[in-house]
């Protein structure tokens, strides 16, 4: 399954592309509009086009992840599917009360974590060893803040919280706690 | 003239702040307000950029995330508002050719700013009062981490800048629909929908087209000046009810956190504050990269119908944006996370793709253009948010929101490069047009040094956007505090691209001050010589 590393790794690649792009047609249109020669006219069907492209760019880049990136009609429809494994999971006075030590996952499961705060707004993430996300929520105090995963790889994870709730919060971390087994 | 000589009387002498009118005193005052608190947050930022790559013992966490409240309030109130109050002030006398409704209400627009800026930051840095920007519901009303009464003085500090928006907003429309003393008696009601865009939409349906009574950069400012107004009344109410929660705290009565909904204050806070970060900005560059444009080229612009038509489509998607900042609230409803938080949002690549564009091609019809300070800046400013916009759009995905929310990625890439480069390079530039024309022909000190701070302001912008956008892809997360120096790599590129944004502006202020002096300084905040309304000088 593709993962957030791979996504991620797609949009650097895209987005660096971009960036190339764009600042070199900055460059070039510095340089060319201190100049003379060439036509000034510029014909409003390029207008129309760009307007055209625009429209066709905001849609599809929506359509195109919601065909390709898979957590993300596992999200919009989490409530129709049946997780294979649920954790409940309690936030308060900035720590996070875990229903065992650790949270053993087999590989291939789909895990429902229900996370409840009891007092502020918390973030709810699982972080590989190397740092990199995998995946985060906010956690509401009053709400259910629940988020369906599939894990297909086996892996040890770190939950973080990734919202500020205060300076206490700087140390809402419980290293290594969820481990996916084969 | 040796250097001291320069330092007093400015650049050949020939700023005269006695020759400024009130309305030239009242654009510099905010100005210098502008660039005052633009240092604040300059300083406050390079010091968080240090701290991020290496945690400073003298400062405790309390004290950083205090610093982090206050850099987004101090750059966006004190600096953004200072500078863009003040110019819109001048400039729709002065497209409109009448004069302003209130230069005094005017000045208390710019006292209040000035005074609420400096409430709310000295509140903070006294008590660490640090529930973010943000405020999450509860964290404002949490006093077991956090002063009641820092707490209290910091919302003072908010109402008064609001206090004095709400003069702005009031000073705006008055000036556009009033008619002076002397005057034939003008269509106030007429002028406002023009403004507003109102005519403009009858246009579509009538067969005889009227006429716009207002030109595009004044309907921009007035569309931009709709969300302020908007925004400033949930600013105020918001801080209202925080107050509320401190004035019973002080009283020794605690209220129930659980009275407010913290998903509805969350959706409540960020359409408020997407009028802001999603409407004003947007309407008001665009409007002054139209303005600029053609002053630059003295033609008139490409496409000004689309362009009206797309400045009024932006401001109906600012106020229907807001879902975007809760695409990761799993409370949240399906369809506000698709309809206002992806597609709506999606809007936003297209109208701000289209300024881009027919600022361009107005740019292009006019070759060849002498590559001046107020044009580089200008180029600048469309780079940084044609950057920035798109790094934003990405984001706005609820595939990709999963994996880059609260990351370095969202305030590097998308805000500071929005911010620094787009935003503030677009200020630059109208502050390099109008500097001649307010001061009544002061001359710049240095070009070398205004060469300088183009480079190092768009070099040191851009990478410092770029180093903490990586660090965000490496899941780098935004409003915490690293001890083991997971990133500090990314964070050392990114604290040497902020010593550049340092350097260029006080390259930048050196400039300035070198060109009016520092009697010249002084001279703009003593009482005008002459009681006229005008705009500029008699003799001018």
């Amino acid at each position: 399954m593709v993962d957030s590393n791979i996504v991620l790794t797609g949009q650097t690649f895209a987005y660096t592309f971009y960036v190339l792009a764009i600042m070199l047609l900055m460059g070039w249109f510095a340089y060319k509009v201190t100049k003379s020669e060439g036509s000034k006219e510029i014909k409003p069907a390029l207008f129309y086009s760009l307007v055209g492209f625009l429209v066709l760019l905001g849609v599809s880049l929506h359509i195109v992840t919601h065909e390709t990136i898979p957590w993300k009609p596992l999200d919009l429809n989490r409530a129709d599917i049946k997780a294979d494994k649920t954790f409940d999971i309690t936030v308060v006075d900035h720590k996070f009360i875990l229903p065992s030590e650790k949270l053993i996952i087999n590989t291939n499961d789909k895990v429902m974590f229900n996370v409840t705060s009891k007092d502020l707004t918390y973030g709810f993430g699982l972080f590989r060893e190397d740092n990199t996300m995998m995946f985060q929520m906010q956690v509401l105090p009053g709400h259910n803040n629940d988020i369906l995963w599939h894990f297909d790889r086996p892996g040890v994870y770190t939950i973080r919280s990734t919202e500020y709730s205060g300076p206490k919060g700087i140390g809402m971390i419980e290293k290594n706690v969820v481990e996916v087994i084969d | 003239m040796n250097f001291i000589q320069t330092f007093m009387d400015g650049e050949e002498g020939l700023f005269k702040p006695n020759s400024l009118t009130r309305m030239q005193k009242m654009i510099l005052r905010f100005v210098v307000v502008g660039l005052v608190y633009y240092l604040f947050a300059l300083v406050e930022g390079m010091l968080m950029r240090v701290y991020q790559v290496k945690p400073i013992s003298l400062i405790p966490p309390d004290q950083y995330f205090g610093m982090l409240t206050a850099h987004p309030l101090v750059g966006i109130f004190g600096s953004t508002y200072s500078i863009v109050f003040g110019a819109f002030l001048f400039l729709v006398p002065f497209l409109m050719s009448k004069p302003l409704w209130s230069i005094k209400l005017a000045n208390w627009t710019c006292g209040l700013i000035a005074v609420g800026t400096f409430t709310f930051w000295f509140a903070g840095f006294l008590t660490h009062y640090a529930p973010l920007y943000t405020l999450y519901w509860p964290l404002p009303a949490d006093f077991t981490q956090f002063s009641v009464w820092g707490g209290t003085f910091f919302i003072l500090g908010i109402a008064l800048i609001m206090v004095g928006t709400v003069f702005f907003v009031l000073n705006v429309f008055k000036t556009i629909s009033y008619t002076p003393e002397g005057w034939e008696k003008q269509d106030g009601k007429g002028l406002i929908a023009s403004a507003l865009g109102l005519s403009g939409l009858k246009n579509l349906f009538r067969k005889n087209k009227k006429e716009h009574m207002v030109s595009l950069p004044v309907a921009a400012i007035a569309r931009g000046t709709v969300d302020t107004a908007l925004n400033a009344g949930i600013i105020l109410f918001t801080g209202v009810l925080i107050l509320v929660y401190m004035i019973a705290e002080i009283a020794g009565s605690s209220l129930k956190h659980s009275s407010i909904d913290a998903l509805l204050y969350k959706n409540w806070f960020w359409w408020g504050l997407d009028l802001i970060a999603d409407g004003l900005v947007l309407i008001f560059v665009a409007g002054t990269w139209y303005l600029l444009a053609t002053l630059i080229t003295g033609k008139k612009l490409f496409m000004e119908n689309w362009a009206r038509a797309a400045l009024f489509v932006e401001m109906v998607v600012s106020w229907t944006v807001w879902s975007h900042h809760l695409m990761s609230d799993q409370a949240q409803p399906g369809f506000l996370k698709i309809l206002s938080g992806e597609m709506v949002t999606a809007f936003e690549l297209i109208t701000q793709g289209l300024a881009f564009f027919i600022t361009l091609i107005t740019l292009w019809s006019a070759r060849p253009l002498k590559m001046t300070n107020p044009l580089k800046f200008l180029l600048g400013g469309l780079l940084g948010f044609a950057l920035a916009v798109p790094a934003g759009i990405m984001q706005a995905d609820l595939g990709l929101n999963r994996i880059l929310h609260n990351t370095q990625w969202i305030i590097g890439p998308h805000v500071h490069v929005a911010i620094l480069v787009g935003l503030t390079m677009t200020l630059y530039s109208a502050i390099y047009y109008l500097f001649p024309l307010v001061t009544n022909g002061a001359k710049l000190y240095s070009q070398k040094l205004a060469t300088f701070h183009f480079w190092a302001h768009l070099l040191g912008g851009i990478g410092m956007g770029a180093f903490m956008g990586m660090a965000g892809l490496k899941g780098m997360l935004r409003r915490t505090i690293y001890f083991d120096g997971e990133y500090s790599l990314y964070m050392i590129l990114a604290a040497l691209s902020g010593t550049l944004l340092l350097l260029a502006f006080l390259a930048f202020f050196f400039n300035i001050v070198m060109s009016v002096g520092l009697k010249g300084v002084i001279g703009i905040f003593m009482p005008a010589k002459s009681d006229t309304k005008d705009l500029l000088p008699a003799a001018k």
